[in-house]
């Protein structure tokens, strides 16, 4: 278990040092109690829970006392749950995704500003939609983006072009999810690849100068690969959540007439499970979401360890 | 001699060739550009919070509030379901907080230690929960069977977040120096002194930057409060935000599509209007404390989050 112990001949006295070394610790063990007890508690107790899963579950004979039904609810999902909730959650995700580069040319936009003042009220001033919420985020896409008298379609409408109903139309919905996230967090994103690239070497700099770099080259030869570890490491870490689309923002944005769009799978376990009730089978699709996600973060992070030696593990 | 240098100096300035000056160019005018994007939703939810509704709605806002008003302020303070909200997101913030601070920071002293038995099991234990958990159901039958369902307390008493941990872990074990201790420990210090006397004073950075992100999560989060809370004078203000923003968004379309009745129709549109400037006086009033509070611990909060990417 512990790495540290020196290697005794006797294993027997080895055991008694450990043990005597545990007592010795019990100050620390105690502080950290509280959190083994609440994370034991609020996050490992509700695994108990996900044998639902695969049981007919009954309110009145709780969730011990139920009677198993082996992969029923998982055979019910293929059959009955619509690909586009799959489909859906997928392609919003891998967009998601596929928007990273912003941030990291804002990083490196930012990196090339020489006048510290600009460069500071620029940061300030990205960081500030991070701290609306999720709530007031979609209210102001409505207020933006409304069809009869939002600020975006008053000014198509100056332009001479037709409204467009974005916050309704399926296919505008994945975009507007995405951009407005764009919007909301890029310049939180960007910190880590600005701190990275706080650490280029001002020698590398010069020395691409020296040999005829403009700074366009320097920027593509030195600062780009420097921040690249940074980027495929979180880049690993997004794809453990590829299947799960955060619930909050969704849930908000969903209208009745964007539906086959906009449900996901997060939307569609609460659906089931705490609109419809079947809390049985909704477990299994968010059992099924979980383990998935689990799988896909352990292949990637595998390969990555094979191709590129980053790796979250 | 100084002619020389002001030459050489002059020099210098030249050698920045005219295709670097039109990349400083691109580089300075996208910039601000992306500072205007960002800037101008929030500039303009103020300027139509004061403006008359009636212009709002029929666009003739764009950069200044237009026939100033503050007849939607008045409303949303009039509205006290704005308020209970208000009440209950304070405390159960303020709870919030103190509770997650109180179990985040020691556990990250403790998992710091190098030498401590079991480190790597206690790692792993907080690890998984970043990468698996319950899922919704099961918490929820869970906070059934614990009576917390329809009370504060479901809204506070959760398992505290394993990356604030990561980050307060890697501060104590980068920022503090392990001689510190050593040399307490050579004079009879005994962990808790250690932790309380020595590691504490020394990490006010990293606990202003973890209570800014706890703090921000739970003003903002309305997740928990939807699948939990059914009494409406529990409801936090997101909650209620969503109730007053969202759900009567498609007011008027509704209006467009039933209007028979011309008395009816023009009554249902003036509320309807002001419903709609009161949208973004709500707005407002419900961004302002986390908006004018973050550039205050901006520099800390920096901190956190390169401490956390480093560590992943």
């Amino acid at each position: 278990m512990d790495m540290n112990v020196p290697q005794d001949p006797a294993l027997k006295s080895k055991k008694k040092r450990s043990l005597k070394r545990v007592f010795a610790n019990w100050q620390a063990y105690l502080l950290i109690l509280p959190a083994l007890l609440t994370t034991g508690i609020f996050h490992y107790y509700p695994f108990y829970g996900i044998q639902i899963a695969f049981k007919n579950f009954k309110n009145s004979r709780g969730i011990w006392g139920s009677a198993w039904v082996g992969l029923k609810h998982f055979k019910n999902m293929i059959d009955t749950m619509d690909i586009s909730v799959i489909w859906n959650t997928l392609s919003i995700s891998l967009y998601s995704i596929a928007v990273f580069p912003c941030a990291v040319i804002f990083a490196l936009m930012l990196n090339e500003v020489r006048n510290m003042k600009f460069k500071k009220t620029v940061q300030m001033v990205s960081y500030a939609p991070h701290f609306i919420s999720s709530v007031v985020l979609v209210s102001m896409i409505q207020c933006f983006f409304q069809r009869s008298n939002g600020l975006v379609n008053n000014v198509i409408e100056l332009c001479g072009a037709e409204r467009i109903d974005f916050l309704n139309i399926p296919q505008y919905f994945a975009s507007m999810y995405v951009w407005s996230g764009v919007w909301q967090n890029v310049g939180w994103d960007a910190i880590v690849y600005i701190a990275a690239l706080a650490g280029v070497s001002s020698d590398q700099i010069e020395a691409a100068k020296i040999d005829g770099a403009n700074r366009l080259q320097v920027v593509w030869h030195v600062n780009v690969p420097h921040i690249l570890p940074t980027v495929v490491t979180l880049l690993i870490m997004r794809t453990g959540s590829v299947l799960s689309v955060g619930f909050e923002k969704i849930f908000l944005m969903q209208t009745p007439l964007n539906l086959e769009a906009s449900r996901v799978l997060s939307t569609y376990v609460y659906e089931m499970g705490i609109q419809k009730g079947r809390l049985d089978y909704a477990t299994a699709v968010g059992l099924f979401n979980n383990l998935v996600n689990v799988a896909i973060l352990l292949i990637v992070n595998t390969v990555s360890k094979k191709l590129s030696e980053t790796s979250l593990f | 001699m100084a002619e020389h240098a002001m030459l050489s100096k002059k020099k210098n300035i030249v050698k920045e060739s005219s295709s670097d000056r039109v990349f400083s160019f691109v580089v300075h005018a996208f910039l601000v550009l992306v500072m205007l994007v960002m800037i101008y939703p929030l500039y303009f939810v103020v300027i139509a919070s004061v403006s008359d509704p009636f212009d709002v709605v029929n666009g003739r806002v764009f950069l200044w509030p237009v026939n100033f008003s503050l007849d939607s302020y008045k409303h949303v303070i009039d509205s006290s379901s704005i308020w209970v909200g208000y009440k209950n997101t304070i405390i159960n913030t303020v709870i919030y907080v103190t509770y997650s601070l109180c179990i985040t920071i020691p556990a990250a002293y403790v998992v710091a230690k190098p030498n401590l038995p079991g480190r790597r099991l206690l790692n792993l234990f907080f690890l998984i929960t970043m990468f698996f958990g319950g899922g919704m159901v099961p918490t929820y039958l869970m906070y059934k069977e614990f009576g917390l369902l329809n009370t504060r307390w479901s809204l506070i008493l959760t398992a505290t977040s394993c990356y604030n941990m990561i980050v307060a872990r890697t501060y104590f074990s980068t920022s503090i120096p392990e001689s510190l201790y050593e040399a307490a420990e050579i004079d009879g210090a005994n962990e808790f002194t250690c932790f309380f006397r020595i590691a504490l004073p020394l990490s006010g950075s990293i606990i202003a930057v973890i209570a800014l992100f706890v703090a921000s999560g739970s003003w903002n989060s309305y997740y928990n409060a939807l699948l939990y809370i059914r009494d409406q004078s529990l409801y936090p203000l997101q909650l209620v935000l969503r109730d007053i923003l969202i759900n009567a968004a498609n007011a008027f379309q509704n209006i467009e599509t039933s209007s028979a009745d011309q008395d009816v129709y023009e009554q249902a549109l003036r509320l309807t209007y002001l419903a709609e400037s009161m949208k973004y006086s709500i707005i407002f009033i419900a961004s302002f404390p986390m908006l004018a509070l973050y550039p205050f611990v901006q520099k800390y909060f920096v901190k956190g989050v390169m401490i956390g990417a480093v560590k992943g």
